[in-house]
């Protein structure tokens, strides 16, 4: 297959950035760990890469109220960062089970968050798949789907989210800050990722020439957390499910309950369910198993992976487990 | 595609050359440079074999844009062996680290940005933080010795 090329431009600021993203064809390019292999297969082409590597903004920084983490921030500046590893382990936890050194020597957080689903029709540009090429139908379905979403799936899409940092961030409800042709705008990042309804090749909010600067997360009450991640083998794996927990213990009773799945939506999906049985009950085995239980309300499982929602709901009530013990 | 000048430091010499804008770093490495170490496995950051350090730190060669490292320093195998055999090097070689060897210069660049990045190592955790790179002989159970052994644990 011969390869489309591109040009490459280096941004000069965020500004910059912002103006050359608005050109058609063009397309940001960060720690590239995402767009250069899907680029190789046929999966992405554009005229521009817009190298956003060298921007200021990747400056890991710990407030008495939150942190503010540049979206340029490569993974490992992050997991490594002393104050996130003491005040937001969770997000360490999830950055460590993420990829491999090498990857996350490269990726930045801000690109994490914006990474393509790995479903391998996605990835082959012989298959079908609506995200990549719409109308094209979703080869998944009826296809190999043992590693699909069993939430927030539509008949034209079923592919998951595969970023372990996303699912940690919606737990601590963090928030985006979003630069662009009009101005600066600040969302929750819950509402980065659009479902895939009938058109699952829109992915987010994102509009032409926006870029992330930098993510938000608010110096949190939860006294403690927990990210537990299963895949198929160790390391170096995507999620088949994995589970954000952050919970506010006070005098034995859960005063607060935040918790996040991956591996099994369409984008990073809120165990709101479970939540509601956690709060105000004690924290002790009981509760968690009853928590647990509630962990697959609302899935839509199909035939080769409708194990993920036992899966989950084991993986919710170990990783509630882990984060009490 | 379209050639552009590109200036990278390389094991501690500066070089200019010409390469694609789409090029990878290990393509202009390995192609334009003539260092051959650093290998293309699998092309998508899967299996490590393509692994250098760029200012000190590992990466995956193959998932790098080349002009988007210009400027940057970048170390390889060939570099590492100047003045006779590394101790990594010699570590694998004792410990009979590798099989076919396509591997071993990413798990020896892999190996010493592993042991730059500080932390405490015992067997379990090198075993982890080496888990980009592969080795299809299976020689994973000698790889970690030879680490160890460096590291002195």
């Amino acid at each position: 297959m011969s390869l489309e090329p591109f040009d490459y431009y280096r941004a000069k600021g965020l500004a910059d950035a912002v103006s050359r993203l608005t050109r058609p064809g063009a397309l940001a390019i960060a720690g590239g760990t995402d767009v250069l292999p899907l680029w190789r297969v046929g999966g992405v082409t554009f005229d521009c890469a817009v190298d956003l590597s060298h921007l200021d903004e990747a400056a890991v920084r710990a407030e008495p109220e939150r942190l503010v983490m540049g979206a340029l921030a490569r993974l490992n500046d992050v997991a490594g960062d002393s104050h996130v590893r003491e005040r937001w382990p969770l997000i360490a936890q999830a950055l460590d089970a993420t990829a491999s050194p090498q990857i996350r020597n490269l990726a930045t957080v801000g690109g994490n968050l914006l990474q393509r689903t790995r479903c391998s029709y996605f990835r082959s540009a012989d298959l079908p798949c609506n995200r990549r090429q719409p109308g094209s139908g979703c080869g998944a379905r009826d296809g190999v789907h043992r590693m699909a979403a069993i939430f927030g799936t539509s008949a034209h899409c079923i592919a998951t989210h595969a970023s372990d940092l996303a699912v940690a961030l919606v737990a601590l409800e963090a928030a985006l800050a979003i630069v662009g042709p009009d101005g600066e705008r600040c969302i929750p990042v819950v509402q980065l990722w659009m479902l895939p309804g009938e058109r699952p090749h829109v992915e987010t909010v994102l509009r032409p020439g926006e870029v992330i600067r930098s993510i938000i997360v608010p110096a949190a009450p939860p006294s403690t957390c927990r990210y537990r991640k299963v895949r198929d083998r160790a390391s170096f794996e995507f999620a088949v499910t994995s589970v954000a927990v952050a919970l506010s213990i006070k005098d034995g009773c859960i005063t607060q309950a935040r918790l996040a799945a991956g591996g099994v939506g369409t984008v990073p999906w809120r165990l709101r369910s479970s939540e509601l049985a956690l709060l105000g009950q004690r924290a002790n085995p009981q509760t968690f198993q009853a928590a647990a239980r509630l962990a697959g309300d609302g899935a839509a499982p199909l035939r080769d992976n409708v194990f993920k929602v036992e899966l989950l709901r084991r993986t919710v009530e170990q990783s509630l487990e882990e984060a009490y013990a | 595609m379209s050639e552009t000048p590109l200036a990278l430091t390389v094991n501690g010499e500066p070089v200019r050359c010409s390469a694609s804008t789409t090029a990878s770093l290990l393509e202009v490495i390995r192609d334009q440079l003539a260092l051959t170490s650093a290998k293309r496995g699998c092309d998508q950051g899967a299996c490590g074999a393509c692994t250098v350090l760029v200012d000190g730190k590992r990466i995956n060669a193959c998932l790098a844009l080349a002009h988007s490292h210009a400027g940057r320093r970048i170390e390889t195998l060939e570099g590492l062996a100047r003045g006779g055999l590394n101790p990594l090097q010699a570590a694998f070689v004792a410990h009979d680290a590798l099989q076919c060897g396509y591997c071993t210069p990413g798990q020896i660049m892999s190996a010493c940005g592993l042991l730059s990045e500080g932390g405490t190592l015992d067997r379990a955790t090198i075993a982890e933080r080496m888990s980009g790179n592969l080795c299809r002989c299976g020689a994973y159970s000698n790889i970690v010795d030879a680490i160890a052994e460096v590291a002195s644990v």
